[in-house]
């Protein structure tokens, strides 16, 4: 299936967000993240589901003012 | 200086932003001495990594972090970038912007509010970046924040304190209320006014990070702030519209 994530769409094989993190990279990285505008906590990340389509935030910490 | 649970010494909050170099930003957050520097969270690209070094920079400095909600345009996305803030930076303290207008970055108070009055329940503990306007300051204490952050003038715009009536009378309304000075200060003058008036802090960034020697200029800020203080405390004179002569009169040669 396909996601968005940041903008830019990824084809996927992952089922969950956990593992389609760990499969774009982004394994380890200090990141917090929102599936279709809703924040997805760290814990819950493994028991959520993606589906054709979805749009995926990750985000890091960033100069701001 | 007490904001929610923290008592500070330091009355200057520093953005991270637009700074020439991670080094210079380190030596400016230093030169400061500011207990507390306002972070974000942007997109991260799994390549570069961007966002682990800053956070690794920060961590370093050993100041607390005030994560903002910049570029939330409403109360949805304000909510779900508060959420992911507070994972993120382990804090429940939020510089919770809600913009209205792009050219001026004028917070949008309607969304303001009811994003705050959402946060305050769950726990986040709110600094509301916010006008100067009353009412909207006494709904937002309603709301459940324990600090107001009224701006002097648009976002980087350098301008000082445009509204000098209206921050006077938000001052004089919430006396209780640590107010802080966030957005718009261009000089450390403008700082050390703020100061004089009776604001318990202000929040600098673009004006120390666009300097030419920016670490100068965070001392500078953090020299003003000091003086402006030390200069409320002391009780300033009242305006007046004669003069009052400040060499006694009594006795004077040459009269009567």
């Amino acid at each position: 299936m396909r996601i968005q994530l940041n903008g830019d769409w990824h084809e996927v094989t992952a089922a969950d967000l956990a593992s389609a993190l760990a499969a774009l990279g982004y394994g380890q990285a200090h990141v917090s993240t929102a599936l279709n505008g809703e924040f997805v906590a760290v814990q819950a990340r493994a028991r959520t589901p993606l589906r054709d389509g979805d749009r995926v935030e990750v985000l890091a910490p960033m100069q701001g003012g | 200086m007490q904001l929610y649970d923290a008592v500070l010494d330091s009355r200057l909050l520093l953005g991270t932003a637009r700074y020439p170099s991670p080094a210079v930003l380190e030596a400016s957050v230093r030169a400061s001495g500011a207990q507390v520097v306002t972070v974000s969270l942007r997109r991260e690209s799994s390549g570069e990594r961007a966002g682990q070094g800053f956070w690794n920079l920060i961590r370093g400095l050993e100041v607390r972090v005030l994560p903002n909600t910049a570029g939330c345009h409403s109360v949805k996305e304000a909510l779900t970038t508060a959420h992911m803030a507070r994972e993120v930076f382990g804090t429940p303290w939020l510089k919770l912007e809600v913009i209205g207008e792009d050219d001026t970055l004028q917070p949008d108070v309607f969304g303001l509010v009811e994003a705050a009055r959402i946060l305050c329940a769950e726990g986040f503990q709110v600094f509301p970046y916010t006008t100067e306007d009353l009412v909207v300051a006494e709904r937002l204490l309603e709301a459940g924040c324990r600090v107001l952050m009224p701006w002097g003038a648009p976002i980087g715009s350098g301008r000082g304190l445009n509204n000098l009536l209206g921050l006077r009378a938000m001052r004089a309304h919430f006396p209780g209320v640590p107010l802080i000075i966030d957005a718009g200060l261009g000089l450390p003058s403008q700082a050390a006014q703020a100061l004089e008036l009776g604001f318990d802090a202000v929040l600098v960034n673009t004006a120390v990070a666009q300097a030419r020697d920016p670490v100068a200029m965070a001392r500078a800020f953090a020299q003003a702030v000091e003086a402006g203080a030390a200069a409320r405390a002391a009780g300033p004179i009242e305006a007046r519209d004669f003069a009052v002569p400040s060499t006694p009169v009594i006795g004077t040669a040459f009269r009567g």
